[in-house]
């Protein structure tokens, strides 16, 4: 039996050196394969006496479970270190950038009107569009407009002949849904409108976007707020607002809407003009064949150009027709 | 209108600053646009008279004068070619402070000691005239300081009118409304009618009562056109924006500023017999005071005398009968001219005159009277003169019928939101000059003054009476109208939709104008003509885009410049195609790719990017929308004409994918190849809503081919039969490898198909796809000389 403690000695100690999974594997076949040096052992049981064997067993078991103890230990051992090298030759420069395509970005003046439509559809007003090639009718004659008014003159119109245009404003789409529409409603219309006029401040075309609501009961009072309410969700911000008496041939009373900006030297409040309002005019639901005994109607129009210069602190209007793509890539 | 603070304080002059006054009228709707000080700032200036005038001994064009400042007499150097002995000018004195901050100090001039300066108009910033030393008039009290003397604490203050407020275009208008707003009277100069002391008067016959229901003329003789404008005059106007011309100009436009009448004085002895008030006939022709000569036509009402036109009604006299320095004989003119009749005309002649401005708004007509009186009365007390009768032709059917508007309190309510008292209404409509007429069960009878053109139906008296009442005094309520909910087909896909897909695919949104070059135009889409604008901007924005690429390759243009090689844009809008009578407004998308697939870095490439690039990022748009369309080799004149593609939806043409064509590519001088689509945005929003369908618990077969086909048997023909012959019970087929090269010889290529069998109900056998499988092989041998690849 000094064999079997030689054995496990020897055993152990080629454990010890085995470098790798697999020489540890040989080991393991070496000395408790079916062939292993001490499971080989077993057969010498034989030549044992009865009362000897259970204890000489017990010896070759408690061998074989020292080295099978050993093989596991050191197995578990090489396969952590395997693991960790495998880790450590895997590791990556997490900091390098990803792969495949960036993002792009809608234009400012979209993501504006997007915005807008947004806030309006939640109050259950309804999206629509119209053409931009119009007739002078719906243009001007249905908005109160006629041909000798002055009010036209404030209009640099586009004319491809006498009776067809380029909108001037978005207005045309409210006539346009009063005619196809029974009241009550509510909706905007965002779009191209276009002025011949091109200078710093102005661009031959640019974007509007308009609100007209008819019900039974609706007063200059609800137009306030509305406007008021959407100014300060537009800008995040609670900003005192004035309406000041104006003209639009289409609505009466009219106002221009004016927000603080800011202050004067002398500490007073400096008020931007922002957008116009008022009362849907009579004629113009005449126009429609809208009864303005029964019904009252609310409109509002603003410019989406300036709205998102003063959201976003643009300085030039005429950037946003160049389509430079480091203006645009700004507003991702 | 532009109007002096002083000037209007004459009128009315409630007790509050020049600042508050300014906000009060910006807030009653006529918006001050800006103010500005009717002088440079400047001390130490005095009215100083020259009392010698000796040439410089050493330089030509000075000279040395002897100059009273009131207190002594000083020498002082002077340059101005009108500087003459005994003439009285604004003297700044040693020590004075010029605009600019310029300090006077003692000096020598090419030797000379110059002890202050001698000052134009220019130098105290009253205008920019450089016409040498503003000359003062002869009895300007010598070493009164020249602020003090012309009354320079002052402001000019310029008011944006919107067009319904012409009432405001005067003196008399604004003060009007100041006076309502601070519950004061304007104080009027008194106006008298002047007593004729000849009984010459003009001849006066109106052919077109229409256009002029109302017109005035009186003769006055023997003036002095050579007469000064008094100063003061001068002055008003001046800060009106309006130069002094001569006394009888001067008159007429003071008296159009101040009481909002515009008026004109003809020579009389160049007046042929009388004047007729007609419209002109085609093709006569008048030179105009500014000297142009115009065509007239036949909707231009005009003054004629009983020879030819000798002005444009309401907008500009004519040279020939017009007024000089040596006119003895005056008719002035004074009349009411219908709006309509005068609208555009002034446009039309490339015209705009204080007069036409006024006209085509409306003006009082009731004061026309008053306003001839007082021009004669001022005209008198400068040129002198005689004054005959005021010959009066007015037609009582056309001149406007006096406004009478019901006022309902119910409906006032109504619309501003909020119940005001009657007291309060009251007042407000009686300040306004809105008189009572009747007090109703239900509101006011309301009678409207001739001056205010603009009221005309109820709700303008409603406008009124919040405008006075002040909108920022109105309640703020919440609209209460029922909200229901909306109609919102699934199937369709909102375009918000199709840009987040884009952006999130690396495209940057580009909005374009709408009107494009029509050199551009024609390379891109050289089959359709754009529309064309009458009066476009610019010729390279002269015609409406038939397609949205002619912008979208601009701007390609315009980032390739600078230094952008890679450049990812969609659009969405209109383009517009003339169709017969119609024009067609189609709402498009389209896209434009070039320069490197990926943005670039470590891992990227720099891999340009390719039709199969864009063409996928299509595809992925399509199963967005749940649509299937169809990819066709075909031509298109903007596009290589071996990578092109048709796309259809159900047959029908919905756009186009394709490779720039080179030869459009170069003359547009755009660099890399450029990949660019286009698609009618109806034709593909609409997808389906899904459907659900059982799903199968059995085994799906797979089974794969190679083929060497000729390169040019599309992939859609290979799919088409394969598919016809696979059964129905096909659920996918791919390809998996195509491949080119010389050893499948000129003009072959390599296909790897595989293709995938499913059965609902129960296991595919081995022998039923077998045989599919080699009826698609056969077929494809068969109909299209494909081989199998061994």
């Amino acid at each position: 039996m000094e064999n079997l403690e030689q054995l496990v000695h020897d055993g152990l100690k080629a454990v010890e050196q085995a470098d790798g999974l697999q020489a540890l594997d040989q080991v393991r076949v070496q000395y408790l394969g079916k062939k292993g040096v001490i499971t080989q052992q077993a057969k010498t049981l034989g030549k044992l006496s009865a009362d000897e064997r259970p204890a000489a067993g017990q010896k070759i078991n408690e061998a074989k479970g020292q080295v099978e103890q050993a093989i596991n230990a050191k197995r578990s051992n090489l396969e952590r270190i395997a693991i960790e090298q495998k880790l450590a030759s895997e590791s990556i420069d997490v900091s390098l950038p990803g792969r495949g395509q960036d993002l792009g970005g809608l234009h400012p003046v979209t993501r504006t009107l997007q915005r807008i439509e947004e806030f309006f559809s939640q109050a259950g007003y309804t999206v629509e569009q119209g053409p931009e090639i119009e007739d002078d009718y719906h243009n001007f004659e249905a908005l109160n407009i006629p041909g000798h008014h002055p009010a036209r003159a404030m209009h640099d119109t586009f004319y491809f002949n006498p009776g067809t245009l380029l909108r001037t404003h978005t207005s045309p789409v409210q006539i346009r849904t009063m005619e196809a529409t029974k009241p009550p409603f509510r909706m905007i219309c965002p779009g191209r409108v276009y002025r011949c006029d091109s200078d710093m401040t102005h661009t031959p075309m640019f974007h509007q976007i308009e609100g007209l609501l008819v019900e039974k009961n609706v007063s200059f009072a609800d137009l306030k707020s509305t406007v008021e309410e959407f100014l300060r969700v537009f800008f995040e911000r609670d900003l005192q607002v004035r309406f000041r008496p104006s003209y639009f041939p289409f609505t009466e009373p009219s106002a221009e809407v004016d927000i603080e900006w800011g202050r004067e030297e002398d500490g007073s409040i400096k008020w931007l003009e922002i957008m116009g309002c008022g009362m849907v005019h009579p004629k113009v639901f005449e126009h429609c064949g809208i009864d303005a005994e029964e019904y009252r109607g609310f409109a509002f129009g603003m410019g989406a150009e300036r709205l998102a210069m003063l959201r976003y602190g643009v300085n030039d209007l005429r950037m946003f027709f160049e389509n430079d793509l480091r203006f645009l890539r700004q507003f991702r | 209108m532009k109007f002096s603070e002083q000037w209007l304080r004459e009128w009315v002059n409630p007790e509050i600053s020049s600042q508050e006054l300014m906000d009060q009228i910006t807030m009653a709707g006529l918006e001050v646009d800006g103010y500005e000080p009717v002088a440079g700032k400047f001390e130490g200036v005095v009215i100083g008279e020259v009392q010698s005038v000796e040439p410089h001994p050493d330089a030509d064009k000075l000279r040395v004068c002897q100059v009273n400042d009131g207190s002594q007499t000083v020498q002082v150097v002077c340059g101005a070619p009108n500087v003459r002995a005994g003439m009285k000018v604004p003297f700044a004195v040693v020590g004075a402070v010029l605009p600019g901050d310029f300090k006077i100090r003692k000096a020598k001039l090419r030797g000379q000691p110059s002890e202050g300066m001698l000052c134009s108009e220019s130098e105290l910033g009253l205008s920019e005239s450089h016409d040498g030393l503003m000359e003062l008039p002869a009895d300007a009290p010598v070493g009164t300081g020249m602020s003090e003397y012309l009354q320079l604490d002052d402001i000019a203050i310029d008011v944006d009118l919107t067009p319904n407020r012409s009432d405001c275009l005067s003196v008399k208008g604004i003060a009007r409304e100041v006076a309502v707003l601070n519950s004061l009277v304007p104080q009027q100069p008194a106006i008298d009618p002047v007593e004729a002391v000849h009984s010459e008067v003009p001849d006066i016959r109106v052919d077109a009562p229409d256009g002029c229901p109302r017109y005035l003329g009186r003769i006055l003789r023997n003036v002095n056109l050579q007469a000064e404008t008094p100063l003061w005059m001068q002055e008003k106007l001046r800060r009106s924006g309006v130069r002094s011309i001569d006394p009888a100009v001067d008159v007429t436009n003071y008296v159009m500023l101040e009481l909002g009448q515009p008026m004109h004085a003809f020579d009389r002895n160049e007046i042929s017999a009388g004047i007729v008030v007609r419209m002109a006939g085609a093709g006569e022709k008048l030179v105009l005071l500014d000297g142009q000569e115009v065509e007239l036509t036949d909707k231009t009402l005009v003054i004629a005398d009983h020879e030819k036109p000798i002005a444009i009604a309401g907008i500009m006299g004519g040279e020939h009968s017009g007024v000089s320095a040596d006119t003895r004989d005056l008719v002035l003119e004074s009349a009411y001219f219908d709006p309509i009749t005068l609208a555009g005309k002034a446009r039309y002649y490339g015209l705009h005159t204080d007069a036409s401005h006024r006209f085509e708004r409306g003006v009082d007509y009731e004061l026309a009277r008053d306003a001839m009186e007082r021009a004669t009365q001022l005209l008198m007390d400068i040129v002198g003169g005689e004054p005959g009768e005021v010959v009066e032709v007015s037609s009582a059917e056309h001149l406007p019928e006096e406004r009478v508007i019901d006022l309902r309190s119910r409906r006032l309510a109504d619309v501003l939101g909020l119940e005001i008292d009657r007291t309060t209404v009251e007042t407000i409509l009686a300040r306004l000059g809105l008189r009572i007429d009747k007090l109703l069960k239900e509101g006011w009878r309301i009678v409207v003054p001739s001056y205010r053109p603009d009221i005309s139906i109820e709700e303008d008296l409603i406008e009124e009476v919040g405008r006075i009442y002040g909108y920022n005094n109105l309640p703020v309520t919440e609209p209460t109208g029922a909200l229901g909910l909306r109609e919102n087909a699934e199937a369709t896909r909102p375009v918000s939709a199709i840009n987040s897909y884009f952006v999130s695919h690396g495209y940057q949104e580009a909005i374009t104008y709408s009107f494009v070059d029509p050199k551009v135009q024609t390379l891109v889409d050289p089959e359709r003509e754009g529309i064309a604008l009458a009066n476009p901007i610019s010729s390279d924005l002269s015609v409406m885009r038939t397609s949205l690429w002619s912008g979208l390759l601009k701007t390609v243009a315009h980032n390739q410049n600078r230094q952008q090689s890679r450049i990812r844009l969609f659009e969405t809008g209109l383009r517009f195609v003339q169709e017969g009578e119609q024009i067609d407004q189609q709402p498009m998308l389209a896209g434009v790719v070039v320069g490197p697939h990926y943005p670039e870095n470590w891992a990227n490439g720099r891999r340009a990017a390719d039709f199969f690039d864009v063409k996928g990022e299509l595809e992925g748009l399509f199963s967005l929308l749940g649509i299937e369309i169809e990819f066709h080799a075909s031509r298109h004149p903007a596009l290589h004409p071996g990578q092109t593609a048709e796309l259809t939806r159900d047959g029908e043409s919905v756009g186009w994918l394709g490779t720039l064509h080179p030869q459009v590519q170069k003359n547009l001088e755009l660099n890399g190849t450029i990949l660019m689509f286009e698609l009618s945005l109806n034709s593909i929003v609409t997808g389906y809503v899904p459907n659900f369908k059982e799903i199968s618990k059995f085994p799906e077969v797979r089974r794969d081919l190679a083929i060497i086909i000729g390169s040019d048997v599309a992939f859609a023909d290979v799919k088409r039969v394969a598919r016809k012959h696979a059964g129905e019970r096909l659920t996918a087929l791919r390809a998996f490898d195509v491949y080119e090269g010389e050893s499948l010889g000129e003009g072959n290529r390599s296909l790897a198909l595989s293709l995938f069998w499913q059965h609902p109900e129960r296991t595919l056998n081995e022998d039923e796809v077998h045989t599919l499988f080699n009826g698609v092989i056969e077929a494809l041998k068969e109909e299209l000389g494909a081989t199998l690849r061994s």
